[in-house]
């Protein structure tokens, strides 16, 4: 068995076994193993097998269409891509700072994508793997086989996730890709009847958000050894902070920490993030793998997300939640908490927050009016840099004087754990799968660990088996209109 | 009573019960948020999964859409994966519905299908800022992209559209409780929209 997994010495006579199409995961990816006659495991790879080019084909446009073009890169999240262009657009217009009706309506836009998005993962997707065990049988590992068992948890989790969709729906036009955020502010308000409907639920959605934190955290005490060990490897973290050093998911400074938990550096202008950050490609995926450029590609990468994140802030500024990371940063002692599995408990301690955050911001009368939006001298680019709920989301565009973009670069959340979903899948397939005769339930333990990271692979499909050289698309009428070969 | 709801109570005091109605899902080259927007019928999943059951879908972990009622796809057509999976659900499904811009006419990913696949490929995979080691990758594993991307229709027939970017839950709601009652789909035209 090689060391890292990446790429086997010797392929040729080695056996392939496809995870195809991964599921529960948002978005399509795949995972292939090559195991020997014996079942010794040579190589794992987790591919993403989708091909956009949003970055190029944005170039051209005029730049008030982009932040509800680039949203349609993620149904999940549309919100955060929203956000993440309107800040780098905010800089191109001139609006150095916005007014403070428009920064608490993105943030309680922002803050309801963090709430919905995180219930979605953990009820609607990874739940079922935690709740029946990792090779339960496959008819029952999903949100119907929860409704049936757990039907108060699943009924929480439809509402959680509900409550969020409103928080968007209210702010940003529609549930999913609305248009609240342009650039230089947002362009509408919350009415007094709107904020009512969400605080009629508010105080419930608190705590069910704290209940959800609990049975996480019984889950993992039910289970110490296997939640602490399951894919479990060392690696850096990265994410926004405040700039007084406390969560922040909407905006900050850039803060990196190494395997022990020492700062690498902080106070980064998000705007500085080329100075840190590289980026290289593998042949095998089309997701590029980021690592920081002054530690090189083999030791820089790193992981973003809620275990980063929760790990990474000095403190939370919402005092259930905050209750809830100390006892996080406790249970952990001294040393960062590494297991992936911790990522949910880590998440769940995010929706709190979340949800304790939308309260506030519904208390906050700016958010009913005011001036909702500000223009100032341009300029030729902007980067825009927020805490998705996968953790940390970049937006860099370049705008000529005619208004159309020049220039997109971004780098999304689940790029930046491109390499340490890798190694998780490696360290699974080591000690789970290495030499065993590979069934069902243990191919899933290598999902259930990707899952803990909730990536948004989006889009790509299914195939078994190598695809053919060559394709031709024809009409139902027999005409070719469309056909590749691999070079 | 919604028409899901009122198949659910006779369902309940006629004996035995009506087999489930199977359904697949998947998304091609979309974004997911249609498949948000279906989930958005909020608490009325519950009702809905009394009536109904999923095979392949990014719900459960079934890898390969078998026999099932109903196939419900978002997304176009980008690459050879898609045309592969796109013909197993016709093949395997009763009633084939397109569901999305991207299903109906390439949406948002189709904005490629103006610039040629290689200059793509070179310019978002070697000439990117903060780039040190570039390269189009072209692994075996990674499905074939197509030089454009295709509308289903134009692969494989499709039974019903269901437009919006995405739809709204009303719509998908309504579609699906006319569907699943035996009645033609019709949906209020004040509801459909097309962003």
């Amino acid at each position: 068995m090689s060391q890292n997994l990446e790429t086997a010495a010797n392929p040729g006579p080695l056996r392939r076994i496809a995870i195809d199409p991964l599921s529960r995961v948002e978005g399509h990816g795949k995972v292939t193993i090559l195991v020997d006659e014996a079942n010794r495991i040579h190589q794992v790879r987790l591919h993403i097998v989708e091909f956009r080019g949003f970055e190029r084909f944005i170039v051209g446009r005029p730049y008030w269409e982009v932040p509800v073009m680039v949203q349609r890169l993620c149904g999940i999240c549309p919100v955060s891509h929203h956000l993440a262009a309107s800040k780098a657009l905010d800089v191109v217009v001139g609006a150095r700072r916005l007014t403070r009706s428009a920064q608490m309506l993105r943030r309680l836009m922002h803050y309801g994508q963090i709430l919905q998005s995180h219930a979605l993962h953990f009820f609607y997707l990874a739940s079922p793997d935690l709740l029946f065990g990792f090779d339960s049988e496959v008819s029952r590992r999903n949100i119907v086989g929860v409704a049936t068992a757990h039907s108060d948890t699943a009924r929480r989790g439809i509402l959680l996730r509900k409550f969020g969709q409103e928080v968007i729906r209210i702010t940003a036009g529609k549930r999913v890709h609305g248009t609240g955020s342009i650039p230089g502010g947002v362009n509408k308000a919350v009415t007094a009847a709107e904020r009512d409907l969400l605080l009629q639920n508010i105080y419930e959605i608190i705590a069910w958000s704290r209940d959800a934190v609990a049975l996480v955290k019984r889950l993992h005490n039910q289970h110490p050894a296997l939640y602490n060990s399951f894919g479990a490897f060392r690696s850096k973290i990265l994410s926004l902070v405040g700039r007084d050093g406390n969560m922040d998911l909407y905006d900050g400074v850039l803060r990196a920490r190494d395997e022990n938990g020492a700062i690498l550096f902080d106070g980064v202008e998000p705007d500085q993030y080329l100075d840190i950050i590289e980026e290289q490609v593998k042949p095998w995926s089309y997701m590029k793998f980021p690592y920081l450029r002054a530690l090189g590609a083999d030791k820089g990468w790193y992981r973003v997300g809620p275990l980063s994140r929760v790990q990474n802030c000095d403190s939370i500024p919402t005092p259930l939640a905050e209750i809830e990371r100390r006892e996080f940063m406790d249970y952990s002692g001294a040393m960062p908490l590494h297991a992936p599995l911790a990522y949910h408990w880590a998440r769940m301690i995010e929706m709190l927050h979340a949800a304790e955050t939308i309260k506030d911001l519904l208390h906050d009368p700016a958010i009913l009016g005011g001036d909702l939006v500000v223009q100032g001298a341009r300029t030729s680019s902007g980067i825009g840099v927020i805490e998705a709920p996968r953790g940390t989301l970049i937006h860099h565009y370049g705008v000529d004087e005619n208004d159309l973009v020049t220039m997109c670069n971004l780098i999304v959340s689940t790029t930046h754990n491109n390499q340490v979903m890798n190694e998780a899948v490696r360290e699974v397939a080591r000690r789970y799968l290495d030499g065993r005769e590979i069934n069902e339930g243990l191919l899933n333990h290598i999902e259930v660990v990707i899952r803990a990271f909730d990536p948004c692979l989006s889009c790509a499909t299914h195939a078994l088996g190598k695809m053919p050289l060559v394709v031709e698309l024809r009409t139902l009428e027999g005409d070719l209109i469309d056909s590749r070969a691999r070079d | 009573m919604n028409p899901i709801a009122a198949d659910l109570k006779s369902a309940d005091m006629d004996t035995p019960r009506k087999p489930k109605v199977r359904i697949a899902t998947t998304s091609l080259a979309g974004c997911f948020g249609c498949h948000m927007s279906f989930l958005d019928i909020d608490e009325r999943l519950v009702a809905l999964l009394e009536l109904v059951e999923f095979d392949r879908s990014p719900l459960t972990d079934i890898k390969v859409c078998g026999p099932c009622e109903i196939g419900i796809i978002e997304g176009g057509v980008c690459n050879a994966e898609n045309v592969h999976v796109l013909r197993t659900f016709r093949e395997q499904c009763t009633t084939l519905v397109a569901i999305g811009a991207c299903a109906i006419n390439g949406g948002l990913p189709a904005q490629r299908n103006h610039l040629p696949l290689a200059t793509l490929l070179q310019e978002v995979y070697t000439t990117r800022p903060g780039l040190a080691h570039g390269g189009i990758p072209n692994d075996p594993e990674l499905p074939l992209p197509l030089h454009k991307v295709h509308p289903l229709h134009e692969v494989v027939k499709v039974d019903y559209f269901i437009p919006g970017c995405p739809p709204s839950a009303e719509v998908i709601w309504t579609f699906l409780s006319d569907l699943l009652a035996g009645r033609a789909p019709a949906s209020d035209r004040r509801t459909i929209h097309f962003d």
